[in-house]
């Protein structure tokens, strides 16, 4: 990869394809586009742009194909492994601005949309017109082309599956600028290598997404959660695969420790309904019928009754979800506060293995002495784990740091587990993601970056590649 | 102490439509669910419970299916429930419904303290709790955001003034109404639903209580007599006022003297 600093001629240029308030460029770029949401990678671009249309995006990349400039694009910027920092600095394309929902296609049931539309605009317009956009992942400000190109998942994938089972269609342009259409409205394809499989989760490596078609089911008339209180988080987790084998087929199954509500509580200025246990298991199912949910719930509740849970307590009113859900939605934020800085991992393991791992990560704390909060999806095997610095120096921070993660990225490994659930690789992951994947695995996928992008200008330095 | 907390049940979604030609509510679903102010007064209820002892009886006036949140109520931690029911109760305006409740409460014996809602979110007019208090002749406060602690027969609470709280005290027994979020509500324990032995309700029928004069109960007892029930115009433009409530009392005066309405 050939990094090149921006000129005066390439400014002037990117200046005649864009209106004037929407292109800043070196030190006008606010400090804010130079990280993420966690901070930890920091670069600015060297040039701003609130792209417009499709039209303009492949304007801009045929001009930087030619150009050999580096192009990063960026949705609302709350990604947690630095995937959409110009660490090559270049072009930055902010999408925010395309947020239209183009069309909602009753008959096919799908939403077709641009980048930048939030995910919380997308599930309450579909809502509100009685259907359901299933992937749930805590951070509802995100943009849905951030959530396509990290394949992100959320707390409903245990029954629903995540970002890319969704998406139908997509429209990119390629790094050469020229405008692709893959999949669309069509249920079915098997026509030839799925493309648009490869850029959901390609973190905008591949190319840029300016159009998603979605899909989406009727929305569910009714959910109820169940609140699980357990001694410790080990029986709380070890009670999951029980509960799946019981076939109530659940839509989220969390697991919290009274450490990370306590944070919550902190962070939000409010008590949650119950922090008399250590452990908590959070179970939501949702469906049509009413009895058949009550009798989930019932099912559920003598099970984890007799197998060692402390109650059951019933969420059933939107009151009663507000009051549970918005400390659930707020862990990270209420993480983050509660230390000086913080770094993330995100693995997945099979689910029978969650405890194993999370009693592994429980022995890190205790060995390398610092605070490792966590929560996560037990329903789905993804963990967020949050190594927390708090007084520690510069220098003891980042050793402790890296002995840690590899640490836990090996026993994610031996478990048969990844890297990443959700969050991605993108800049901060890249070396334990090259480890686990292997020489041929990587060989492959740069083999797959190469064809898309020869000249390696769309967000350098990420994932697969090793430019700094 | 003896603690009863009045509860009621309520249309499961906020939204309620008017038809405008009979002015019958349309409800969407026959969804209900419990009178989401009521969760703040168990709570409270079932907190003093756990600090001085005692028990926490829950009394509803409705039809048969109120018994839900009765039920619910126990599932929170109540002892037990009471149900008024009586096809003679229907139709009762804020009067009559607290005049039903006191019945009820006299029928059941004496409570050292009488928690409600602020008020509901069906008929929203904060008025039941207090008008049963004055047919009971005791003390009440309204819009107490917590119990402080009780001193000997007396209860000291912190009301909430909106610019400013007071922190008053009250002589026992006597009847708060508990602000929103004044607390955060315990959840419904299934443990105790599937585990508990019999949840006890207590029935009452217009034959129990103290007072069987039909005339006193329902729409007949009710000196409010509704003429028409019609959806509030929609109207596009909308006035603001910033300021404390002095100022924006001030500003209101105002503009009713102005356009004559005082």
């Amino acid at each position: 990869m050939m990094r090149k600093h921006m000129d005066a001629g390439h400014i002037e240029y990117l200046r005649s394809l864009v209106e004037p308030e929407r292109i800043q460029v070196g030190n006008e770029i606010s400090e804010d586009y130079s990280h993420d949401e966690l901070g930890g990678v920091k670069s600015s671009p060297e040039v701003l742009i609130q792209a417009a249309s499709e039209q303009e995006i492949s304007r801009i990349m045929k001009y930087a194909y030619v150009e050999k400039i580096p192009v990063v694009v960026r949705g609302a910027g709350t990604g947690l492994v630095g995937a959409s920092v110009a660490v090559c600095g270049g072009i930055m394309l902010e999408t925010t601005a395309m947020n239209r929902i183009l069309e909602l296609d009753e008959e096919n049931m799908t939403v077709t949309v641009e980048p930048g539309v939030l995910l919380m605009e997308l599930s309450q317009y579909v809502e509100e017109r009685g259907f359901f956009y299933p992937p749930d992942p805590g951070e509802k400000s995100a943009t849905i082309g951030g959530n396509i190109s990290t394949n992100a998942g959320g707390m409903r994938a245990v029954k629903y599956g995540v970002t890319r089972d969704f998406v139908r269609g997509l429209t990119v342009v390629l790094p050469n600028g020229e405008i692709e259409t893959m999949g669309g409205k069509i249920v079915k394809n098997s026509s030839g290598y799925d493309l648009k499989d490869l850029i959901i989760g390609s973190e905008g490596t591949l190319a840029v997404i300016t159009k998603a078609v979605l899909k989406l089911l009727p929305l569910p008339e009714k959910s109820v959660s169940l609140l699980i209180p357990y001694n410790s988080v080990g029986e709380a987790v070890h009670a999951v695969p029980e509960i799946l084998k019981l076939k109530g087929n659940p839509a989220a199954i969390e697991f919290m420790e009274k450490e990370v509500i306590s944070f919550a509580e902190d962070y939000l200025g409010k008590r949650f309904p119950d922090t008399a246990s250590p452990a908590y298991l959070l179970l939501t199912y949702d469906g049509n019928s009413k009895i058949q949910i009550e009798e989930e719930c019932r099912k559920t509740a003598g099970y984890c009754l007799e197998h060692g849970a402390r109650d059951v307590l019933l969420i059933d009113t939107d009151e009663r979800k507000e009051s549970v859900w918005s400390a659930r939605g707020a862990f990270l934020e209420a993480i983050k506060a509660s230390t000086t800085e913080m770094d993330e991992c995100d693995v997945v393991v099979p689910r029978d293995k969650v405890e194993e791992f999370i009693l592994h990560v429980h022995k890190l704390a205790h060995e390398f002495r610092i605070r490792i909060p966590g929560f996560g999806h037990a329903g789905d095997g993804n963990l967020h784990i949050y190594i927390c610095r708090d007084e520690l120096g510069e220098e003891e921070w980042n050793t402790k740091c890296s002995g840690i993660f590899k640490k836990m990225y090996k026993k994610a490994d031996e478990l048969g587990g990844a890297v990443s659930g959700e969050h991605g690789i993108g800049y901060a992951k890249k070396t334990y993601f090259k480890e686990q994947a292997g020489e041929n695995m990587i060989r492959l996928m740069r083999g797959i970056k190469r064809v898309f992008d020869p000249d390696g200008i769309l967000n350098p330095g990420k994932v697969i590649d090793d430019a700094q | 102490m003896r603690i009863l907390v009045c509860i009621k049940q309520v249309p499961g979604t906020a939204k309620v439509d008017v038809d405008e030609k009979t002015g019958v509510l349309k409800r969407d679903t026959a969804e209900t669910k419990m009178n989401p102010f009521d969760l703040f007064a168990i709570e409270e209820g079932l907190k003093i419970r756990e600090k001085y002892g005692g028990n926490v009886d829950v009394l509803t006036m409705g039809p048969s299916q109120a018994e839900a949140v009765l039920v619910e109520a126990v599932w929170m931690g109540a002892d037990r429930g009471i149900l008024l029911s009586d096809r003679n109760f229907a139709g009762a305006d804020v009067a009559a419904t607290s005049y039903t409740i006191v019945q009820g409460i006299r029928k059941m014996g004496d409570y050292d303290l009488i928690i409600c809602g602020k008020q509901t979110t069906d008929g929203d007019t904060a008025q039941t709790g207090p008008e049963a208090a004055e047919f009971l002749q005791i003390e009440h406060i309204s819009n107490v955001l917590e119990i402080e602690r009780k001193e000997g027969g007396r209860l000291v609470v912190l009301e909430n003034q909106d610019d400013c709280v007071r922190k008053l005290e009250i002589p026992l027994p006597c009847l708060i109404t508990v602000e929103k979020n004044a607390n955060t509500p315990r959840l419904p324990s299934l443990k105790r639903a599937l585990t508990e032995k019999q949840i006890e309700i207590i029935k009452l029928e217009l034959r129990d209580l103290p007072d069987t004069d039909t005339n006193h109960y329902g729409l007949t007892g009710s000196p409010t007599q509704v003429e028409r029930i019609f959806p509030p115009e929609k109207k596009e433009t909308k006035q603001m006022f910033e300021g404390n409530a002095g100022q924006i009392a001030a500003k209101f005066k105002e503009i009713l003297t102005e356009q004559k309405f005082v």
